[in-house]
């Protein structure tokens, strides 16, 4: 249970020989936006699997770059570890600004 | 359709409208769903360049639906039917790395189809790009593949002379054009573990033949089903 | 992988305050078995739908009228491809594979919607398709982006976004018949007489015989009844159908003041179930052409693979 898998990707791959590997694409929008997870898509090689992604993912001019990953190649976290993994940020609220209490008429903090 | 001038949009409008229409032939039938989304983008590009340059000569469904088939002018390669998928990358190889080559050349010129070439090289480069990664993962496949896309290429390679007969009132220079094509094509083929076939680049009668309206076989009954409905209702419109 | 029966108890707690929280439930949290088996039938059930889907459409790529339609006719064939793909990509991070979902596709384990099981006789049934086969699915898919499975909701969201010019396009087409030539009018009333009655039955049969409805609704893979949908959907069309200038083939369709509803006829189940079993006009001709497509591309698929070993650090 403990294996890292990808966050997508099947839990119990039922692989078959001629099966063309899983791909995660990755977006950007326009430019000065982030690469965002637009979905899969399956690929014989990373060359093909870019050019995959560019028509399906972008056929109505939703993006000007793509990455594309190996889904087998994306390590995730596992939610059996959410509580370890996220619940500790969770009572730390001096990390943000909302903590603090600024008298009225203070600007510009 | 009477009295139909020749010009050079109508001669490469013909080209995109008949290439675009066998890749759309590919609905349903691609080899994997992947490949269903990219001959469709192929295919609606190509269309869309058809429109632009028929509209330069007419109008474009007049043109695409009410001419004879001996008043269409694409080259003969474009009307080949698509056989297998290395059959239909073989063409794509042909026709794309021409068109490529021919728009570049037209974007940089001051003729009418200037705008248009600027636009649609950028679509051809990418269709050459598609045809190329095809012939290279084919080519060095399986045997089977291999031996597939040898013989799509030795079966279209009789149509290849036409790409570069000249087109009457069509300022482009021919030869360098194909010696350039040739070259490229090789270096692909190397690269695909294939071999640029050694026959000849025409038929026996038909030299050049596309452009003047003489066309092959299987060409009349393309057309037959493509303009059917659109005839069967003279004057309506859709 | 040994759970112990406690240990059970509390995911399966989790899961359902996850859902009755209407968030979403992501690939690799706790499910129960049957939640990712329904999922995974409902999902590929609809992947399914959009790729043989492309048929009855597609049969008219090679004909349409226009240069303009055909077009808009390439263009939707390639988005119910790029559809199907979407869903079945949702459906594998349920732990299936595509190659899986189209093997029970092609020796017919898993079904697909039964309506394109129903032949494309004119090119008015392009338009046809687009109003009310896509109308139909569109009412059905539109809660689904809320669903409970988050990569489902997700390919939803985008299915329905993209799937907004389907439903356009048929009905303009339709219009331009409507208002064409006294032969184009008959074309199109003709395709919506055909057409109406299986669009209705596309949302399934009547709640109180519906199999797997309860718990669906339950676990919010379904958000309304199959008769709630069909009713939103009547309500819809026949204002449509009017603006069309084109009638629906029912004779007890009439506004009913105290529902608030239009009445419409009874459905012939009948039909439906015998479509459903194999026998409609086209169930053999449409899987034989799927399943062609896919042994046809076989070589294919195999010689990119066989590329890729050979070369695969070189492309990275």
């Amino acid at each position: 249970m403990t294996t890292p898998r990808p966050a997508d990707a099947p839990a119990a791959p039922a692989a078959r020989p001629a099966e063309w590997p899983l791909w995660e694409v990755f977006v950007r929008s326009r430019r000065g936006l982030a690469h965002t997870h637009a979905g899969s898509l399956h690929a014989p090689d990373a060359a093909m699997a870019l050019r995959n992604a560019r028509d399906l993912y972008t056929r109505r001019s939703e993006g000007v770059s793509i990455w594309v990953v190996p889904s087998a190649q994306v390590t995730a976290s596992s939610p059996d570890e959410k509580d370890t993994f996220f619940e500790p940020a969770g009572d730390k609220p001096y990390r943000h600004p909302t903590f603090y209490e600024i008298p009225d008429g203070v600007h510009h903090l | 359709m009477t009295n139909l001038t020749r010009t050079p949009a109508l001669a490469l409008g013909d080209d995109a409208l008949i290439l675009s229409h066998r890749l759309g032939e590919w609905a349903g039938h691609a080899p994997v769903l992947e490949e269903e989304v990219a001959l469709a983008n192929i295919a609606l590009d190509l269309l869309g360049q058809a429109r632009i340059l028929l509209s330069l000569a007419g109008d474009e469904d007049e043109l695409a639906y009410l001419r004879e088939e001996r008043q269409f002018c694409n080259v003969q390669l474009v009307e080949q039917p698509n056989g297998d998928f290395a059959h239909t990358i073989a063409r794509q190889l042909y026709f794309s790395l021409y068109q490529q080559l021919l728009f570049d050349h037209l974007a940089t010129g001051g003729s009418e189809l200037a705008p248009l070439a600027a636009k649609a090289v950028k679509e051809t480069a990418y269709h050459r790009d598609h045809a190329e990664q095809w012939t290279l993962r084919l080519g060095d496949g399986t045997d089977e593949s291999h031996t597939r896309m040898q013989r799509g290429l030795d079966a279209l390679w009789r149509f290849t002379g036409e790409l570069f007969e000249p087109v009457d009132a069509l300022d482009a220079p021919w030869q360098t054009l194909r010696d350039e094509w040739t070259t490229r094509l090789t270096t692909v083929l190397e690269r695909a573990t294939l071999t640029v076939p050694q026959g000849p680049q025409h038929g026996a009668w038909t030299a050049g033949a596309g452009r003047q309206g003489l066309h092959t076989e299987p060409f009349g009954r393309m057309l037959a089903e493509m303009q059917h409905l659109h005839r069967s209702h003279p004057g309506a419109t859709w | 992988m040994t759970t112990i029966a406690p240990e059970e108890s509390a995911l399966e707690a989790v899961f359902d305050a996850t859902v009755a929280a209407d968030e979403r439930i992501e690939p690799r949290d706790w499910m129960p078995d049957a939640y990712r088996s329904t999922l995974i039938r409902q999902i590929a059930q609809h992947a399914h739908s959009e790729i043989i889907g492309m048929q009855p459409e597609a049969n008219w790529i090679t004909r349409a009228p226009s240069l303009r339609r055909k077009a808009i006719l390439m263009a939707k064939v390639q988005d119910e491809a790029g559809h199907g793909l979407y869903l079945y990509s949702s459906a594998e991070t349920l732990g299936t594979s595509r190659d899986e979902l189209l093997d029970k596709l092609h020796t017919g384990r898993q079904k697909y919607s039964s309506i394109f099981n129903y032949p494309t006789l004119t090119w008015a049934d392009v338009g046809a398709i687009g109003w009310l086969v896509d109308g139909a699915a569109i009412t059905n898919q539109v809660p689904l982006c809320r669903c409970s499975y988050g990569p489902y909701a997700r390919a939803m969201v985008r299915i329905c976004k993209e799937e907004s010019f389907h439903q356009r396009q048929g009905y303009e087409l339709l219009l331009a018949l409507s208002r064409g030539t006294e032969a184009q009018h008959a074309m199109a009333q003709d395709a919506v007489d055909r057409w109406w009655w299986p669009s209705l039955m596309m949302f399934g049969p009547p709640d109180d015989e519906s199999a797997h409805s309860a718990q669906s609704m339950a676990w919010k893979i379904k958000r309304h009844s199959n008769d709630e949908l069909r009713q939103r959907f009547v309500d819809i069309c026949v204002p449509q159908a009017e603006a069309l200038g084109l009638t629906l083939p029912d004779p007890d369709l009439s506004w009913n003041e105290e529902r608030g509803h239009y009445d419409f006829g009874p459905i012939d189940w009948t039909e439906f179930w015998e479509v459903l079993k194999g026998n409609g006009p086209c169930n053999a001709q449409r899987i034989t052409r799927r399943r062609r497509a896919h042994e046809d591309g076989a070589w294919v698929r195999e010689a990119a693979a066989a590329h890729a070993a050979k070369h695969g650090k070189a492309d990275r």
